[in-house]
């Protein structure tokens, strides 16, 4: 065979297999359209708005298939070919239940919660930040997210929980927060310590029946759903949808979802001025301090 | 000229029915400069390049997409991770969260058939030489089938905040070297903007070398990276690893960064020498820096741009402390200054990417004339510069499918001696190809290469040769040397 002649094999042949692939590489990566029966809003109209952009669900879906696919799926349900190694596993996007809201339980987020929690990325788990991302790609995943159900064709975001100002941070808060931490039954998942060891630990599951653990407050500085005490306190507020972890919308009122925000600071292990007050009072009144568990009767 | 990792040589000449071939398949536009004539250079050892790594893709279940534009190449996302010390920090980079089967290893190499051609080369008139023979000039194709060398790639984190690469790197004949090896402590003081890293290292190119997209034995380099003036004893590549101590840091999103080492002027060698194998001439006993920043800024829908600029200063010996009556060198001695600065870019226009880079260099008239400083410099002697740079474009057609192209271009601004040709020495390169990822996970990495590149030097062994090439019997002729690649490049 003459050079010229394999050259013009291997070119051919790169040819076919390049045509080959073309087919082979849908099957290895492609991202599935939602069922237009189902209802869900159109990729190519879906929008999303955050701050002054607006984010586009055609951009977004090319991205998706670049960062997202492998965990999320190529039908954006959560099983993607690396979710059956991810604990806990990805986000089913096709049942539009959120974790992290501003809004009421059970409502769908805005569209600012989405993108603060791509931008955040969740602590303890597989789900990075991506604020590596230009803010325009944010939005427009936020835009493509929104196509996986048909929630988003039918409901509207939930309106936006009002946080009010935070309360002064006293040690009479603190103990306030550790009485109703107590009193609320908190210990029972979290730990008498906070350090997700309660005694129904071992039993939670999420929506889709996975296993799943409770938050250690001992593990840093951020929680799930943010850093701030603000963040902590829409937590309580809205709940964390999809998991065992309730809102208290119903049943706590803001003054008390503070004193409870200020006790969580001090289980965390890092400086603050909540641990500190903590510290300072526990080295005064060890013998006056009652533990946390089923055996105590709450307080201090 | 010197390189460090030479590769082999080449060059062709390609005819015109050949040339439509590719062009129909690459579709890209290439230069009629690249039809003349040919000749070659057969070579053995094949760059050191590359750095993907899917022991993080499989660490943290992300396909290679999330980190790189198309592997090697890092996106913004893959940066920030590489910056954190190859965390996503997300409390789960310590290695305590990885399964204990779990082991940190990459396999990188690429089976291949390349085809090298290089002409105005000093040839036998008869080949094999007789006694009634000539030298003269000619040229030398060589093509067949082959392997890269392989990266043996070992990275990610020791603890939370200590991050480490071993990189063992061998030719296509087994023979190895630590092309990196390097400890880092990540976030000191919980700062993002104090890191400190010790060992052999890529110095902080914005650009990089070792993670770009071309593979050929010509495309496979960039020029200005390795350029040093006609007749320099300079052997130092910008391209290259170097050893010693980088203090670097960055913003949370890496748009702002910045780096600065203090490198051993041994041009990353060990063992006191000038090189990372055996048989290599002593290194001295002084110190390099190197300086590099960068800022990137949100292009709205175009993407993220970054501009950046670095400055290499360093020295060299120019003779050695020697013994059994200068047989043996020892030490190096005499250094003598040069230096490097430049600009460069990283501009996305939608799925269009742009890297322009552009540097001048500087060396002292003794280290550009090889003569050693307690010498005479000869008449005509002066310190060299070069100026130069290179255009590269990519463009995405998905993250499984990419179109390269690259123009270059040096030119020797100031030759080491006034008699010298102004053009002695000036390099002219075009590269073009594509990679086609057939898969896209987040085990393992396979690219279908294809590329083909040609340079023109003037008066000397074209850069992209090992170092075996002959310059041209003249000055001002120059040499086309020309590769052409075919190739399965994966890593596992």
């Amino acid at each position: 065979m003459t050079l010229k002649s394999l050259l013009v094999a291997i070119v051919l042949g790169s040819s076919a297999l390049f045509s080959a692939g073309a087919m082979s590489c849908k099957a290895q990566s492609h991202v599935n359209s939602p069922d237009p029966s189902l209802g869900t809003p159109s990729v190519a109209t879906e929008s999303s708005h955050v701050g002054n952009l607006t984010g586009h669900a055609e951009a977004g879906k090319q991205l998706y298939r670049r960062f997202c696919i492998g965990c999320h799926g190529p039908d954006g349900n959560g099983e993607g070919m690396n979710a059956q190694w991810i604990d806990p596993k990805p986000r089913d996007f096709t049942i539009a239940t959120f974790k992290c809201r501003s809004t009421p339980t059970g409502t769908l987020p805005t569209d600012q919660d989405l993108y603060n929690a791509i931008t955040r990325g969740f602590v303890n788990s597989n789900m990075p930040s991506w604020e590596p991302l230009t803010t325009q790609q944010r939005t427009d995943l936020v835009a493509f997210v929104k196509t996986w159900s048909a929630r988003w064709a039918k409901e509207k975001s939930g309106p936006v929980l009002v946080i009010p100002a935070e309360t002064p941070i006293t040690i009479e808060s603190v103990l306030h927060g550790r009485q109703l931490f107590q009193k609320m039954e908190c210990w029972k998942c979290h730990g008498p310590g906070g350090h997700g060891d309660g005694p129904s630990a071992a039993t939670l599951t999420d929506s889709k029946d996975n296993p799943i653990r409770p938050y250690n407050f001992s593990t840093g500085a951020r929680f799930k759903c943010g850093d701030t005490n603000q963040d902590l306190y829409r937590i309580f507020m809205t709940g964390v949808d999809g998991t065992p972890m309730p809102s208290f919308a119903d049943v706590i009122q803001p003054g008390d979802a503070w004193d409870l925000v200020h006790f969580l600071r001090t289980l965390q292990e890092m400086d603050s001025k909540e641990a500190s007050l903590w510290k300072a009072y526990v080295a005064a009144h060890a013998a006056d301090i009652k533990p946390i568990g089923p055996d105590a009767a709450g307080g201090q | 000229m010197h390189r460090k990792f030479p590769t082999y040589l080449q060059y062709l000449k390609w005819s015109f029915v050949n040339f439509l071939l590719l062009i129909g398949l690459l579709a890209v536009f290439f230069s009629p400069a690249g039809l003349g004539t040919s000749k070659v250079f057969a070579a053995p050892a094949p760059k050191v390049r590359v750095m993907a790594i899917p022991t993080f893709a499989r660490k943290y279940g992300l396909p290679c997409s999330a980190c790189h534009t198309a592997w090697p190449e890092l996106n913004n996302f893959g940066q920030v991770f590489r910056d954190n010390g190859y965390q996503l920090m997300n409390e789960r980079d310590s290695p305590i969260w990885q399964n204990p089967a779990y082991f940190p290893i990459t396999f990188r190499i690429t089976p291949n058939w390349h085809r090298e051609s290089t002409d105005n080369q000093a040839i036998d008139s008869t080949p094999g030489g007789s006694s009634s023979g000539s030298t003269v000039s000619g040229r030398v194709t060589q093509a067949g089938f082959d392997l890269s060398g392989m990266d043996l790639w070992s990275a990610g984190t020791l603890y939370k905040n200590i991050s480490f690469v071993l990189l063992p790197s061998s030719d296509p004949t087994a023979v190895w070297h630590f092309e990196a090896a390097w400890v880092r402590f990540d976030n000191l003081m919980g700062s993002s903007w104090l890191n400190l890293r010790a060992g052999r290292f890529e110095l902080d190119n914005m650009i990089s070398e070792k993670r770009f997209l071309f593979l050929s034995n010509n495309g496979g380099i960039y020029q200005i990276y390795h350029f040093n003036a006609p007749g320099s004893a300079n052997n130092f590549g910008y391209g290259d690893n170097q050893i010693g101590l980088e203090l670097a840091g960055h913003s949370k999103n890496s748009y702002t960064r910045y780096s600065v080492a203090v490198l051993s002027s041994n041009e990353g060698g060990v063992n006191f020498s000038t090189d990372v194998v055996p048989g290599a001439p002593p290194a001295g006993r002084s110190y390099d820096v190197n300086l590099a920043f960068s800022q990137a800024f949100n292009g709205g829908s175009l993407g993220l741009e970054r501009v950046g600029a670095f400055s290499y200063i360093g020295q060299r010996s120019t003779y050695y402390q020697t013994a059994q009556n200068g047989a043996e060198p020892l030490v190096g001695l005499g250094n003598k200054p040069f230096y490097r600065v430049g600009v460069n870019g990283d501009f996305f226009l939608g799925k269009l990417e742009l890297l322009p880079l552009y540097m001048h260099g500087w060396d002292n008239a003794y280290l550009g004339n090889g003569v050693p400083a307690n010498g005479t410099l000869p008449e005509g002697a002066q310190a060299p510069t070069f100026n130069g740079g290179f255009v590269e474009g990519h463009y995405y057609v998905s993250p499984q499918l990419v179109f390269l192209g690259r123009y270059e271009k040096v030119n020797v601004g100031t030759q080491a001696n006034i008699a010298n040709p102004s053009s002695y020495g000036n390099v002219t390169a075009y590269s073009v190809g594509y990679r086609w990822y057939p898969i896209m996970f987040s085990r393992a990495g396979l690219a279908w290469h294809n590329e083909y590149s040609i340079s023109k030097s003037i008066g000397i062994v074209p850069e992209s040769g090992d170092g075996t090439g002959l310059p041209p019997l003249s000055l001002t002729n120059g040499v086309w040397s020309s590769s052409l690649l075919f190739g399965f490049d994966f890593d596992f």
